[in-house]
């Protein structure tokens, strides 16, 4: 008995679920922009509290990882086994590196009072509270997503190491990798609205 | 693209192309988020946002060699969030 599968029915499964993880974060976005359009003085004195280089360095660090993965799926197609593993090697990595920033500065607003329900923003209104709020739920499930990602790009070096992913077979290493642009994808959004605005 | 979309393969030049544009973008807009332009500043923001994602999905998520299935529900996907940001900012500014 042979086996087929059929590869654009993969892929497209993939990107069906992509469009529910976009409806969710774009829910959440919709939140942030209602409120910043009624507490925009808060939200914009929020903004500053946020470290612009060190989202500034996260977002060079993600854009990085998504080429490395794009390069990873490249790699593999042109047969290039060790090429690939190497890549998904540095893509995790960046990941592990944008989660330590992440837990410093997490680190940094949690030891200077900003976190949910603390005196400081309660003292501060109820629009400061609202933009830091937003800003724990949205970049704490962005970062969830991440450690998603990194397991299923570790995953897929597993499979290649196995032999089961291949220059013939590569459509889980494929929708790994989508994911993971995805969560860059999101990442491009959040940068700006919390980092950039004056 | 001609051809069957499975059999294309990006070369690394060209995706470091792209890293490079996405890095290029990246400064742009931190440099021009530190010039205070008013509501500008917000829209050039999102703009550049805008033009950072199409780069991700039309290369690095291969988009562009997709079949027409695929992109199209892309697009579908866009036009019901746009739906949805549309309509509740309608709801709040006539408030």
């Amino acid at each position: 008995m042979t086996t087929s599968t059929d590869k654009q029915g993969v892929k497209l499964g993939m990107w069906l679920f992509l469009y529910t993880e976009i409806m969710l974060f774009g829910g959440l976005f919709v939140l942030y922009a209602a409120y910043y359009t009624r507490y925009t003085e808060d939200f914009i004195a929020g903004g500053k509290v946020l470290d612009l280089w060190m989202g500034a360095l996260n977002t060079v660090i993600l854009l990085s990882s998504s080429f490395t993965v794009a390069a990873a799926i490249t790699a593999v197609r042109r047969e290039g086994k060790k090429a690939a593993l190497v890549l998904l090697g540095i893509s995790i990595f960046f990941g592990l590196l944008f989660l330590f920033n992440k837990y410093i500065e997490w680190g940094h607003k949690i030891a200077a009072g900003i976190y949910p329900g603390s005196s400081t923003l309660e003292a501060a209104g109820y629009g400061r509270s609202m933009f830091f709020g937003l800003y724990y739920v949205i970049t704490g499930l962005h970062g969830l997503h991440i450690v998603i990602g990194m397991t299923l790009l570790g995953v897929s070096v597993g499979f290649i190491l196995a032999g089961r992913v291949d220059a013939r077979r590569f459509a889980l290493l494929e929708n790994a990798g989508l994911y993971w642009h995805l969560v860059d994808l999101i990442w491009i959004f959040i940068f700006p609205l919390f980092y950039l605005i004056l | 693209m001609d051809g069957n979309p499975q059999d294309h393969v990006l070369s690394y030049s060209k995706l470091a192309l792209v890293l490079a544009a996405l890095i290029g973008l990246t400064s742009i807009t931190v440099m021009v988020s530190r010039i205070d332009l008013g509501i500008l500043n917000i829209w050039i923001a999102i703009l550049i946002a805008s033009l950072k994602s199409s780069l991700v999905l039309m290369f690095f998520m291969h988009l562009k060699y997709e079949s027409r299935l695929v992109r199209i529900s892309v697009v579908g996907t866009i036009f019901c969030l746009a739906i949805l940001i549309g309509f509740i900012f309608w709801d709040i500014s006539f408030r």
